[in-house]
């Protein structure tokens, strides 16, 4: 390669307007001789500026040297003058997967294999980049499964009884934080939210029909455990749960605490 | 309505802000005794206290907290007080948002013993 190097170099030297700028950047490019490659692709486009080989050949210049802006932009123009330019939109399609900008990358590789369907190196960066976004997808998902769970869990963190004793539901007697355990610590909260939900219509016909007003809180005390529940939005429902030694006006204050917090996190999904 | 039962909710009665006090029966909603204040319309009270009650204990059964022996609607204008007694009686009071609820408690679990 050396002696091919020095030849296309003479070569160059005689012709300044030869074509083989283009081979001999490309050596030195290969070479790992990067200014040298540099300074021989300018000094071609001088003579060939529109010569989009040349740009393209340039771009993978900069992109050895690490110069990655500036080889965007070189592409880029690269496709203005030819939208279905093959190089350019491997070159783009590495760089976004370099970056993380997946959508990108399958954007221009896609591209470049509409340009040229056997180019075999476009084909298995398209399988790199695609198996890479599934798993990105994948761990979206996770993630997403993961703050929705912390989600719930988070409504009342912090408080006294977040665990077990809290609990937050719609008006339709669906869970929307929170849990109650039942005997032997089983997770009791769907039942508790459906029959909450027809107590609490309950509650409020009550209330308007006797003519007590609008419905504050309803507190019921049993054997077994004492609860109080609690509108803290008008199609939301607090419950609050605790063993009998708690008395109810112990449990308003937590009701008042609870509701805030409920308030205050419903305020914070809607957005 | 008979003298137990009529002591039995005037010593309800007789608290401050009570406007009235009935025993009611859980299962139906009907009026077993009553001493209301006029205006207070027992049927409705006597039916949507019973309803309530079973509504609740379903909740508190489900919640492992057992049926309820005491409950306690409040209004921003007036407050429902629901307490069992035995044989599916429910001892009744309606009254004042600002009513003693702790003395009117303490009266209707004694008028749940006194009727049983």
């Amino acid at each position: 390669m050396a002696s091919d190097i020095k030849t296309m170099s003479a070569e160059l030297a005689r012709d300044p307007a030869s074509l083989v700028f283009v081979e001999l950047a490309e050596a030195l490019r290969q070479r790992g001789q990067l200014e040298h490659a540099e300074r021989v692709v300018l000094g071609g486009l001088e003579h060939h500026p529109d010569l989009l080989e040349a740009h393209d050949l340039y771009a993978r210049v900069l992109v050895d040297a690490g110069t990655y802006e500036r080889a965007v932009q070189v592409w880029t123009r690269v496709l203005d003058s030819d939208p279905r330019h093959l190089g350019a939109h491997k070159g783009l399609g590495f760089l976004n997967f370099r970056t993380g900008d997946l959508d990108g990358a399958l954007e221009h590789l896609e591209l470049a294999l509409a340009a040229n369907p056997s180019d075999q190196s476009v084909i298995r960066a398209l399988h790199t980049v695609r198996g890479a976004a599934a798993e990105a997808a994948a761990e979206a998902e996770a993630a997403q499964e993961d703050a929705a769970a912390e989600g719930e869990d988070a409504v009342f963190a912090g408080l006294e009884g977040a665990g077990n004793g809290l609990l937050l539901v719609d008006d339709r007697g669906r869970v929307l934080g929170g849990r109650i355990e039942g005997e032997k610590g089983v997770d009791v909260s769907e039942a508790v939210a459906a029959f909450l939900a027809g107590a609490a219509q309950e509650a409020e016909r009550t209330a308007r029909m006797l003519g007590l007003g609008d419905w504050q809180w309803l507190v019921t005390e049993g054997p077994d455990g004492n609860v109080y529940v609690t509108p803290p939005t008008a199609d939301t429902l607090l419950l609050i749960q605790r063993d009998r030694s708690v008395p109810s006006g112990r449990l308003a204050m937590l009701a008042e605490r609870a509701g805030a917090v409920a308030r205050q996190w419903l305020e914070g999904q809607a957005l | 309505m008979s003298t137990r039962y009529q002591q039995a909710l005037d010593s309800v009665t007789r608290v401050r802000g009570v406007r009235g006090a009935m025993l009611v029966a859980g299962e139906d909603g009907l009026i077993v005794a009553e001493a209301l204040m006029e205006g207070v319309r027992g049927k409705a009270v006597a039916a949507l206290a019973a309803s309530l009650q079973k509504r609740f204990r379903q909740a508190m059964e489900a919640a492992a907290a057992g049926n309820p022996h005491f409950l306690h609607l409040q209004g921003d204008g007036g407050t429902l007080i629901v307490v069992p007694a035995p044989d599916g009686i429910l001892v009744v009071a309606v009254g004042a948002p600002d009513m003693n609820v702790g003395l009117v408690r303490l009266e209707m679990l004694r008028a749940a013993e006194a009727i049983a």
